[in-house]
């Protein structure tokens, strides 16, 4: 049985929609919502066992902006299914799938980092390569690439150390 | 065709393994479980390792809890080595990217530039000549021998093996030598292109490389012999930090990391590219998935590495002459001469500087790469501007795999598996 066809007896039932790709891997369009019944019947019923990432790419200005990707691979049946949806940028909540792959957890944090899309269910959704506090989502396409106050989050530590600091002059602050 | 390696099966002749099981520690804790025992138990110490601790191979951070010496709780974390690459290669464009992948898995550079070429070739529907695909198997393998050897340098240094770090890395300035003549540079190579490898080498570099590989499987043996049976060794890595096939799988660990758990899962086997297919060699696999496993893997990964060296050499000795780069003037650029002396090919090298676009289309090429499946998904709007370039690094993946097997075990167990589960911070941050 083709990889095609596993699929498609395993998501019996689910809407979804096969896009061809110019690599020869299996792209499977659905709706962001069903993610997780879909992301469920692949690894129960179509054997796929491993996350291979999670992420989004975004091409505004079409509409709906956000295509979330997930990749996954079967270690049994030897091949590679690639899901994805598309999200608009008002409504960006997609389910995570950590409940079924815990190794998505990074994943899912980098793309909401880069992109922020909302993984409905993740515990500990927080910015993984950004510091904390960071204001923008750098991989979106209005982002420039020298960046948007870079130094900002560096002033307002410094300062705060400073402020804490007991040696501080006035001439320092 | 694989090899199951028990325990220091590989061990050079005349030695023995220590027996197993022996040490007086006790490892079975739950995570976050307590030891009312322990005469330091009392409060919980937060303690913040790096991201400038040496054993923590680069800029990482890890918050850890502390009840006593056992591990309550880690949390890697990461980001304070991004450079934004992938937002790079959108404002770059495709071929100036090259130089850039070579500083994302900066141990192992031919192999980052040859994934990222193998997912532009996919995308593009291009082939490389079979002397280029040759060239690369061999430049990949090499790669994959000086990043384990600095797994096995570093690894053993935080374990207190000090001279180990100089037996390997004298090896390892051994390869770097040859890349050297063999590319043109030590490190950062950028060798290899769209469509092939950047140039021809002479027949001596190969000579000079053979007569490394000859000599290097006795090195092996001379690391063996100071780790594989070291008591100290033995005891600080069996039996720590142990995966079971289902938890890699979960946390989407690859590479020796999932075949030190037993898993024979090995791209260059499953699914082949460059002409993997065609070259005879192993898959190690280890038996409990501990970090003596994954230590063993690596190590036979070594001399298999060896071997198919050694037969891309002999491949190479017959196709010398022959292409070594596609002949397609869309993607790559034309031979100088030509360049200074035909306007069709200068308009061709200046198009494929300025605005070379690959179709539109997306598309995703994995390498085994020395710490697992590395990746690149390319999405293409069919103009000069890439439109997504993802990394999928594997190294991200061993780093959130960290708390998995740390927590609730011992403080020291820690630097073991850091050292095992081997991740470079210039990928897992890009």
């Amino acid at each position: 049985m083709s990889t095609q066809e596993r699929v498609a007896v395993a998501l019996g039932g689910i809407a979804h929609k096969i896009v061809p790709q110019r690599d020869d891997a299996l792209v499977v369009e659905i709706d962001a919502a069903a993610a997780l019944t879909v992301m469920t019947a692949l690894k129960d019923r179509a054997g796929f066992d491993t996350n291979v990432f999670v992420t989004a790419i975004d091409r505004y200005p079409a509409e709906p902006r956000f295509t979330v990707q997930w990749a996954f691979l079967s270690t049994t049946h030897n091949d590679r299914v690639r899901i994805q949806a598309r999200v608009a940028v008002e409504n960006v909540h997609v389910p995570s799938i950590t409940s079924l792959w815990p190794g998505t957890a990074y994943s899912e944090r980098e793309c909401f980092d880069m992109f922020g899309i909302l993984f409905d269910g993740h515990v500990g959704l927080r910015r993984l390569l950004m510091p904390q506090g960071y204001d923008h989502f750098p991989l979106r396409k209005e982002f420039p690439h020298q960046g948007i106050e870079p130094d900002r989050l560096y002033r307002e530590w410094d300062r705060a150390r400073r402020e804490r600091s007991p040696l501080r002059s006035e001439s320092q602050v | 065709m694989s090899t199951r390696i028990p325990a220091g099966m590989s061990l050079p002749a005349g030695m023995t393994p220590p027996a197993g099981g022996t040490s007086t520690r006790t490892f079975e804790y739950a995570p976050g479980e307590i030891d009312r025992d322990d005469p330091l138990h009392g409060e919980l110490m937060e303690l913040n390792m790096g991201p400038q601790h040496p054993a923590t191979h680069g800029v990482l951070r890890i918050a850890v809890v502390l009840d006593g010496e056992r591990i309550v709780k880690a949390d890697p974390d990461v980001g304070f080595l991004h450079r934004g690459k992938e937002k790079t290669c959108e404002s770059l464009g495709w071929r100036k990217f090259f130089v850039h992948t070579d500083r994302l898995d900066y141990l192992q550079p031919l192999m980052n530039n040859c994934a990222y070429a193998l997912a532009l070739e996919k995308l593009a529907g291009m082939q490389v000549p079979e002397r280029g695909q040759t060239i690369r198997v061999l430049l990949m393998e090499l790669s994959r021998v000086m990043a384990h050897l600095i797994y096995l340098g570093t690894t053993s240094i935080d374990l207190g093996a000090v001279t180990m770090f100089f037996f390997t890395f004298s090896e390892r300035e051994r390869i770097y030598s040859l890349l050297d003549a063999y590319t043109g540079h030590r490190m950062n190579n950028t060798y290899i292109r769209m469509g092939g490898v950047y140039a021809d080498v002479e027949p001596e570099v190969e000579r000079e490389v053979r007569a490394w590989l000859n000599q290097f499987p006795a090195k092996i043996d001379e690391f063996e012999k100071m780790l594989t049976g070291n008591r100290i060794w033995f005891d600080r890595n069996r039996n720590v930090g142990a995966l079971t096939p289902e938890q890699c799988k979960a946390w989407s660990l690859t590479g020796p990391n999932l075949r030190g758990s037993g898993v024979e899962w090995d791209l260059r086997k499953k699914q082949p590219y460059s002409g993997y297919e065609s070259y005879d060699f192993d898959i190690p696999v280890g038996t409990i998935g501990d970090c003596y496993d994954r230590y063993a893997v690596r190590i036979e990964e070594m001399r298999q590495s060896v071997k198919i060296c050694q037969q891309a050499l002999d491949r190479l000795a017959v196709t010398r002459g022959g292409e070594f780069l596609a002949d397609d003037r869309r993607y790559v650029l034309p031979p100088k001469g030509l360049v200074h002396s035909s306007m069709e090919e200068l308009i061709h090298q200046f198009k494929i500087v300025t605005d070379m676009a690959l179709p539109k289309g997306e598309a995703y090429h994995a390498v085994e790469a020395s710490k697992g499946e590395l990746g690149f998904f390319i999405a293409s709007d069919g103009t000069s501007h890439p439109l997504r370039c993802h990394i999928r690094a594997p190294g991200l993946m061993n780093v959130q795999a960290i708390p998995v097997i740390a927590e609730g075990r011992l403080f020291s167990d820690m630097v073991s598996i850091i050292g095992s589960l081997d991740f470079v911070m210039g990928e897992v941050d890009r």
